[in-house]
């Protein structure tokens, strides 16, 4: 096991971490600067909350001057919309929200339809609507490149044409920090500072920032019932059961949040942030090793290569 | 086994254990890496294997690289190259690639690594990934040594102003960990090291499938006394050299919060500031002196890659463009200046063809005045070249619209470094590294003259314009522009016919008809017409000019004066039946090239002030249409007031 000694005298300015604020705050503020319309896209989720402490930082003293949107399924824990509307109340930021009302009426649920019909629907639908609905020409979005193969090739400053589409053949090279804002009419751009931040980048930022984070990431005792290995919480009555089904009382918390159908939720009683911190960082590591003793194949790599060389 | 166990505070809480680990986290510093070399070399079993020593390889990807490595490597290795695989398949449906970014750390550093695919878009790739990074890591093969490609890739490494290198030698497992070929490597790797100007460059011998020298020092190379992979990643230093130099911050955004507050908003790009320091605007000038920054930090001084907000002691005018500057210390103000530039975009670069510079927060219209010579990036070789195609490399002249500030780029990356941005597409069509000043501004002024051009207008009578006929050779512009220039004649005007041919039996004699020519040709009508203009005169120029940019050029050439872009269209047959000059004839006969609708595009204009059908009304119509859109000629009459 690795000993964590205390820190020596790096200068805090230079840290990894510093770097990474740095620099999203520069890309936020060019966000500002270059475009007429733009947007700060707010999930609620941990990602979210940092873009947004960000986006205060960047403009402090100022406040917050490009409103903040969040497209809402219908379908969000009851607890994500509290701590959305208590959040733009502390911050004092234009909150928008749009819900794609006219796939609503048509009855796409998440128990009716299926989950790529419905997040086309609620989710990328609902966004392209609300682009529209407000003219904005810039979105700033939490996306990170670590989070998949498919990210990790993806630009600072994503271009989309009239019809919002990201066209491969269109996407500009980026050099230094000379970002290239340009738009013609009806183009628009997505845009993503935390493109260079781990998933790790941000929970520590979250600790050493003290941001708010809605309190499903926390574990408590919720009423869940059990669905495909995962428990589903059963936040209100829309959810219909099936037979045999009856939710049980047990402490649980949710790693990523979304809309409430889809979302599992994990054994825990971490409920405070340092509680999950740990936790997260236990975790990963017995499931490393027990990965690892599975395949015996590593471990006689690692004799013949000892065997070979010595 | 330890003899000891681990020694743990009995009754640590999650808090004060979560504190220490956080701590620790960030006493750590970030270095961005690029690695290069191609597949074959090792590139993504290097990579791998590094992600894999690290720790940093996710669950799922553990899985496959265990499942699948059996039948791909020999028994009981595994295949890194795995771990980084994903690019092929997006490639093969015509996805460009040019960076794919990684994340790994160790116990002293975080790394964000650039990894660029080599296929054909190599170079631009290469310079996209290097212009993030602070080092880099170029990758060999130890039973091929430095080839062709080795110093290609070296040289963008030095072009881009990396100077921090790791030459990893890899495969020496094939070799039989043979010291002598690797001394022979490290000897030529030296040698391109010294030429290309590394101030920072190592050979380190590895063999990326076994690990050795990687994370672990190998065993079976106990001759090699140099740092591993991962030594040398921990021990590279960048952070002294962008704080050293004098301070620079190009200005993002003023804050203006509430009626008292001014702040300037910038990321810091070279050196540290402190209240009390004095700094330059460099647009205007002006000085004045730091009176707060925000956020504070501890020592009250910020530094080098911090973003922050500057208040300054006094009101001086800032905008977004401007650099605040050390004022003992400036950079460069010019607006000539010369560059080495890589052309990015589809469309080859052609000197006098307008582009719009992003350099810093700062947006200035540029364009080539000359293109001095092409580089080889394999040879370094100079080459002669009149325009510059995807992934070419030149040294060229540019002149901005206005003066910008500017530091060299080898001293300044940030400062030096800009992108060309098409007018009329806005995509990124170039990436320029600035050597020096050509002229600093100031030292041509403008000789400012007594007559105003109102005063020069009213004794003319008139407001002078500039009429811009555009279309294929034989549409009719000259017959149009002469009925025009004769009413407006018969009417008491003073206009003057520019026509193209003309102006090529004297002034543009010595341009042809190719893509660079035919910029350089409407150039310099462009010019001529703002002269006549400035002269007081109306002028009706005739001239194909086939591309979209180079009129829009001639628009912004004419400035304040009032332009008229005049779409003579006429369908090619049409014009090619009347053929007046035999161009058409001649073109269909293989004689000559270069002709507009034959084997060159002629752009119509999207939307000119004025779009006449030649081929269904009569020239005097046509011309009537011309005098109309100047309202009969009021637009041109000096009004008296």
């Amino acid at each position: 096991m690795t000993v964590i000694e205390a820190p020596s005298r790096v200068d805090e300015r230079f840290s990894h971490i510093r770097r990474l604020e740095a620099e999203s705050i520069a890309i936020i503020r060019e966000v500002a600067a270059c475009f007429q319309r733009p947007v700060l896209l707010y999930s609620i989720g941990k990602d979210s909350s940092v873009l947004l402490h960000l986006a205060q930082k960047a403009f402090v003293p100022a406040p917050l001057w490009f409103p903040v949107l969040h497209v809402d399924t219908g379908w969000k824990f009851r607890e994500m919309i509290a701590h959305r509307d208590s959040t733009a109340a502390r911050l004092g930021f234009e909150l928008l929200v749009h819900t794609n009302e006219e796939a609503a009426r048509a009855g796409i649920t998440p128990f009716t339809a299926s989950s790529a019909v419905y997040n086309h629907a609620m989710k990328t639908e609902g966004l392209k609507q609300a682009m529209a609905r407000w003219g904005f020409d810039a979105a700033i979005g939490g996306a990170r490149r670590d989070e998949e193969k498919s990210r990790a090739k993806e630009r600072i400053f994503s271009h989309r044409n009239p019809a919002q589409r990201w066209e491969p053949k269109t996407q500009r090279p980026e050099f230094w920090h000379a970002w290239n804002t340009r738009l013609a009419p009806g183009e628009s751009m997505r845009v993503f500072p935390l493109s260079n931040w781990t998933e790790r980048d941000v929970w520590d930022y979250i600790w050493i920032e003290g941001i708010s984070l809605v309190p499903l990431y926390f574990a408590k005792p919720r009423l869940v019932i059990r669905r495909q290995d995962t428990w589903i919480m059963v936040d209100d009555d829309r959810m219909p059961l099936e037979a045999g089904e009856s939710p049980e009382k047990r402490s649980v918390r949710f790693r990523s949040i979304g809309c409430y159908p889809y979302t599992g939720a994990i054994d825990s009683t971490a409920a405070t942030l340092a509680e999950i911190l740990l936790e997260m960082r236990s975790t990963r590591m017995s499931e490393r090793h027990g990965r690892l003793i599975d395949h015996d194949q590593a471990g006689s790599m690692e004799r013949k290569k000892q065997e070979g060389y010595f | 086994m330890r003899d000891t166990p681990h020694q743990m505070p009995e009754e640590e809480s999650p808090d004060a254990i979560i504190a220490r680990v956080i701590a620790a986290e960030q006493a750590k510093s970030q270095l961005r890496l690029l690695t290069c070399g191609s597949v074959d070399d090792g590139k993504s079993t290097l990579l791998g294997r590094t992600l894999y020593d690290a720790d940093c390889v996710y669950e799922d990807q553990l899985a496959r690289l265990f499942n699948e490595s059996r039948g791909r490597v020999p028994e009981g290795d595994l295949d890194f190259a795995l771990l980084l695989d994903g690019l092929m398949s997006e490639r093969e449906q015509g996805i460009t690639i040019d960076v794919a970014w990684r994340f790994f750390e160790t116990d002293k550093r975080k790394f964000v690594v650039a990894d660029c695919p080599g296929h054909e878009q190599y170079t631009r790739n290469m310079a996209t990934g290097a212009s993030q990074a602070d080092a880099a890591l170029l990758l060999i093969d130890a039973r091929k040594g430095v080839l062709t490609q080795t110093r290609r890739h070296a040289h963008i490494l030095a072009l881009m102003g990396i100077r921090h290198v790791a030459v990893a030698v890899n495969k020496m497992d094939l070799v039989g960990f043979d010291r002598t070929a690797f001394e022979r490597h490290a000897a030529e790797i030296a040698d391109l090291a010294e030429a290309l100007g590394f101030t920072d460059a190592v050979a380190i011998p590895v063999s990326a499938l076994k690990g050795d020298n990687v994370l672990t020092r190998s065993a079976a190379m106990p001759w090699f006394d140099g740092p591993t992979i991962i030594e040398w990643l921990e021990s590279v230093d960048v952070a002294a050299a962008v704080v050293r130099g004098p301070f620079r911050m190009p200005v993002q955004w003023v804050s203006r919060a509430g009626q008292d507050f001014r702040g300037y908003c910038g990321r810091i790009v070279r050196g540290r500031v402190r209240p009390g320091d004095e700094l330059m605007v460099t647009r205007s000038g002006a000085r004045a002196v730091v009176a707060r920054i925000m956020p504070e930090y501890d020592l009250g001084q910020a530094v080098a890659g911090q973003s922050v907000t500057l208040v300054l002691d006094r009101d001086v005018d800032v905008s977004r463009g401007d650099v605040l500057a050390a004022a003992d210390r400036p950079p460069v103000i010019a607006d000539q200046f010369q560059a080495h530039l890589l052309s990015l975009g589809e469309a080859p670069m052609i000197p006098g063809r307008q582009y719009l510079m992003r350099l810093g927060t700062d947006e200035v219209p540029v364009s080539i005045t000359a293109l001095k010579h092409r580089i080889d990036i394999d040879t370094r070789a100079h080459l002669a070249a009149r325009q510059l195609a995807m992934n070419e490399l030149a040294v060229v002249n540019l002149a901005a619209d206005r003066p910008v500030a500017f530091d060299p780029y080898a001293e300044n990356r940030d400062m030096g470094g800009f992108v060309l941005v098409d007018r009329i597409t806005h995509a990124t069509v170039g990436a320029g590294m600035i050597d020096f000043a050509l002229r600093r501004a100031g030292n041509i002024p403008w000789q400012a003259f007594d007559t105003a051009p109102d005063a020069r207008a009213a004794a003319q009578g008139q407001r002078p314009a500039i009429l811009w006929f555009t279309g294929l050779s034989g549409a009719g512009k000259s017959t149009i522009a002469n009925i025009v220039d004769r009413k407006l004649m018969a009417t008491g005007f003073h206009p003057f016919v520019l026509d193209g041919d003309n102006v090529r039996h004297g002034l543009n004699r010595d341009l042809g008809f190719t893509e660079a020519d035919r910029v350089e040709n409407i150039r310099r009508m462009a010019e001529v017409a703002k002269l006549m203009a400035d002269a007081g005169l109306v002028v009706l120029v005739c001239a194909i000019s086939p591309y979209a940019r180079d009129r829009a050029l001639a628009r912004e050439i004419a400035g304040s004066h009032p332009f008229y872009e005049i779409f003579v269209d006429a369908p090619l047959t049409v014009a090619e039946a009347r053929d007046p000059k035999g161009l058409y004839a001649k073109a269909r006969a293989g004689k000559i090239a270069n002709v507009p609708g034959i084997d060159v595009p002629y752009e119509a204009p999207e939307a000119p002030e004025l779009r006449l059908t030649s081929h269904d009304a009569p020239a005097e119509a046509l011309a009537d249409r011309v005098l109309h859109l100047l309202q009969l000629g009021r637009t041109l009459k000096v009004t008296d007031n």
